[in-house]
């Protein structure tokens, strides 16, 4: 089954559409996905009457349902909260908490997506080719249990605090990342391809860090303990480049290892004489 | 307005009645002999359970420190929350539920009156402010002042009638209920980063003992004629092996007991139940309590019984706080109140697999199976630190049904299973006990005239349960009991319907019981002066803003008490 998404309007208040799931879709009629309740400001709507919703019967049933949003859904939120299985596509922006608690299946966004990506992600997978907001894949406020599984691949730049709390997984990003990437990380991995803010991997307890690019500093609660040739990100993506290896976070009792790239590092070079 | 609640079962243990099919009459909130049938508003009861309002002895709903683990805890909320209706408000929920929502869960269930276990003296506005805000359900409040300065220097110098003459005085100023005590001397000695190991351990700087702030604060107790007993949260709660610490507690008062009234409460006893040498040596000593209750008259309990689940607890206990974050390596807050006591906050998670929460578990049914007299131990979850109040249904339902206990013995660790006695008591608790369990017995102990029975005079606050006795067994059918008990087919307060099936009919604002405490001879003067002058040495708050009047409640309901000094 193939439903398609048109937003009517632009909205201009927040729509809470935890209802736009393979999962809920799967089996529902036009009419049945039309009555679905959303919420758009304090207003209680129907799925109808935010989205023109178009349904493509495909031959047989067993095949996974594919949402596709065409539009601008930065203020829709919850897209694929929940979801166990499926697909969904958005061709365009996405907004806040989006695939939130995840399962399985894998969500797609060809635009930016704000904060709260994946947050508390168990499974599946989100691969965002715009940049993403703070937060992502990190728990609500005030929880220690973070993205516990999945994958979440992120092409542009993401904001603060990418992956806290995170206890396995693995985050990749291809462009640059805010402070505190893998704050209280407690294990999986984070990826930055390129730049990263400071305070990478204030407080982690365990897990791995690789920045690729040009990062200020390492915290000082941070040791360097030696050098590598390459580092593994996962099975297939090996970066062939030297890195600093330090672990911390020693305030936490912490054995994370944080892996940085020498070459766009010299500032970094200091740490050499500690080997 | 008149009101006839027609064909229940009623449960009134306090005027005897089990289980008898009568109707009960209500006119101006108060329950009378009759009513005109004719113009009276009829509810149908008949198959149905009716008991009177549930009461609560022991749950921290209002004050400082409830307001601070609601702060600490933003992921406790977001997934519990309540949209308003035409009659209630919004609020958030689980473990630490804003104010609104605590008064209507409460009433959902059938509860009518609950207790604040611990109001620090000086954070008494705070708490009488929340209270206000709790709908529906009458409210009352403990001040701290077993480490109280001026209550330890009166003890340490045998003043025992200047210290009653001062709580007398102190219970007024905070608009309290009765006198707590909590981990007594333990955390006057957290103030500089210690604590008591025992009874007879010196408290530091003041060279009086735990033992003798209990005996004084219980003498006190009694000259001024207060409805509840001292209120005793224990030393060493929460540590291995402080069995021995609660049972040296209860003998320690047991002379000062008049013929068979109780001298003591002590409260949440699971977490003072302990045995063994560390967590590793854990055992019950369930047994040990219970026996000695079970020989002795002067004493009441409450259970403090454990859920799994994930909750915050919250305690006066800052050092046994302290405790729980190094054990637990969560976020906490600990505090210390100026010259009156401490606090501590640490989110924490029961889980069924962890051979210590399981057999908490186990240690709370346990003393409520093994202690005879149902009103010797009563119901509580000690909210939110055992576990949040909205899971009462379920410990009905364990007290109910062994098979109950057994469904949740299955899925606990196998070596809590093994160890705990559960499994060997086949005692259930009729709805009678119930009855007291949950509200005759928690009226009964503190000393409320006018609720936790329906005899005449007493206030119109009514539960109806739809579970018909006759046909169902709740020992089988615990299920259909939890469910019950969940959503309360009725609930009325004061005369009115505020619950039909489980959902809030009406927001109504309960009032805040208060003690009046008068005195044979006014010496008001001489205890304002003496305070005065320490004040101004020792608090931040000036003493003219100090006591909390009565206007600040926003229904006040005074209780006279006659003192002897």
């Amino acid at each position: 089954m193939m439903v398609n998404l048109y937003p009517i309007k632009e909205f201009r208040l927040p729509v809470v559409a935890e209802c736009i799931n393979p999962d809920v879709f799967h089996g529902k009629s036009l009419k049945e996905i039309e009555r679905l309740g959303v919420w758009e400001g304090n207003k209680q709507k129907t799925l109808g009457e935010l989205f023109k919703i178009e349904e493509i019967k495909t031959e047989s049933a067993a095949e996974t349902t594919v949402i596709t949003i065409n539009g601008d859904a930065s203020r829709v939120r919850h897209i694929g909260a929940g979801m166990k299985g499926g697909e969904i596509v958005v061709k365009g922006d996405a907004g806040m908490h989006l695939g939130e608690e995840m399962h399985g299946g894998k969500i797609t966004v060809y635009g930016n997506v704000l904060g709260w990506a994946g947050s508390m992600m168990k499974g599946g997978t989100i691969e965002i080719h715009g940049n993403a907001g703070d937060y992502l894949g990190a728990p609500y406020r005030g929880s220690t249990e973070g993205m516990k599984g999945g994958k979440i691949i992120v092409h542009g730049n993401v904001g603060r605090e990418a992956g806290a709390h995170m206890w396995k997984g693995i985050i990749k990003i291809y462009g640059c990342a805010g402070q505190f990437a893998g704050f209280r990380m407690h294990g999986g991995t984070i990826y930055v391809q390129k730049d990263c803010e400071t305070r990478v991997g204030a407080c982690m307890v365990d897990g791995t860090i690789v920045v690729g690019g040009h990062l200020e500093s390492v915290m000082p609660t941070f040791t360097i303990e030696g050098l590598r040739k390459r580092v593994k990100i996962e099975e297939g993506e090996v970066v062939e480049a030297p890195f600093y290896l330090f672990i911390g976070d020693l305030t936490e009792n912490g054995h994370g290892r944080l892996f940085v790239a020498k070459e766009p590092n010299p500032h970094l070079s200091h740490y050499e004489k500690f080997l | 307005m008149e009101l006839l609640v027609k064909n229940g079962f009623i449960y009134d243990p306090i005027n005897g009645v089990d289980g008898e099919k009568m109707d009960i009459a209500i006119k101006d909130g108060k329950i009378v002999k009759k009513v005109n049938e004719r113009k009276a508003k009829k509810i149908d009861a008949s198959g149905m359970v009716v008991m009177p309002g549930g009461v609560d002895i022991h749950s921290h709903i209002a004050g400082g420190k409830v307001n601070a683990g609601r702060l600490l805890r933003p992921e406790d909320h977001f997934k519990d929350f309540e949209r308003k209706t035409a009659v209630t408000r919004s609020g958030v929920g689980y473990s630490i539920p804003s104010t609104f929502t605590t008064g209507y869960r409460y009433a959902r269930m059938g509860w009518t009156t609950v207790m604040d276990p611990a109001m620090p003296p000086l954070e008494a506005k705070h708490t009488h402010e929340e209270l206000s805000d709790i709908p529906i359900i009458d409210k009352a409040s403990y001040p701290l002042l077993g480490d109280w300065w001026f209550v330890l220097e009166y003890l340490r110098d045998g003043k025992i009638e200047e210290c009653a003459r001062h709580v007398a005085w102190m219970i007024k100023a905070t608009k309290g209920y009765a006198i707590k005590l909590v981990n007594p001397g333990g955390l006057e000695a957290w103030g500089f980063g210690r604590n008591v190991e025992s009874i007879d351990n010196p408290v530091p700087n003041f060279g009086i003992s735990p033992r003798e702030i209990i005996r004084g604060l219980c003498k006190v107790n009694k000259l001024l004629n207060l409805p509840h007993t001292i209120h005793v949260h224990t030393n060493n709660l929460g540590k291995p092996g402080n069995y021995t610490t609660t049972l040296e507690t209860l003998k320690c008062v047991e002379d000062l007991a008049d013929d068979d009234k109780p001298a003591i409460h002590i409260t949440h006893c699971q977490f003072s139940a302990f045995k063994g040498d560390d967590w590793r040596t854990f055992e019950s000593g369930a047994e040990e309590i219970a026996n000695y209750v079970n020989a002795h008259s002067h004493v009441t309990m409450d259970m403090g019984q454990v859920i799994f689940t994930d909750t915050t607890t919250m305690t006066a206990d800052g050092p046994f706080q302290y405790i729980l974050y190094t054990l637990s390596g969560n976020k906490w807050v600990n505090h210390d109140v100026e010259t009156e006591t401490s606090a501590g906050i640490v989110p924490f998670h029961y889980k069924r697999k962890s051979y210590v929460h399981a057999t908490q578990w186990s240690i709370g049914l346990e003393l409520a199976l093994l202690i005879k007299d149902p009103w010797k131990i009563l119901m509580t979850t000690d909210h939110p630190n055992g576990g949040p109040f909205i899971a009462y249904p379920r410990i009905v339902a364990w007290l109910m049904s062994r098979k109950s206990r057994e469904a949740t013995l299955k899925k606990i660790n196998p070596k809590a299973r093994s160890r705990s006695l559960l499994s060997s008591i086949d005692r259930e608790l009729s709805f009678y006990e119930i009855a007291i369990v949950t509200r005759a017995g928690q009226a009964k102990a503190l000393g409320l005239k006018n609720k936790g029975h329906l005899g005449v005079g007493a206030d119109a606050d009514i539960a109806i349960y739809n579970f018909n006795p006759e046909t169902m067994d709740p020992s089988r059918k615990y299920k259909a009991v939890r469910r019950a008990f969940k959503r309360a087919a009725y609930t009325i307060k004061g005369g009115q319907v505020v619950v039909k099936d489980g959902e809030v009919q009406k927001h109504i604002n309960g009032a805040t019981m208060w003690l009046d405490v008068q005195l044979c001879e006014p010496c008001e003067m001489e205890l304002n002066e003496e305070m005065q002058r320490r004040f101004k040495e020792y608090w931040t708050v000036e003493f003219e803003n100090y006591p909390v009047s009565e206007d600040y409640l926003a229904i006040s309901s005074p209780i006279t008490v006659k003192a002897d000094v």
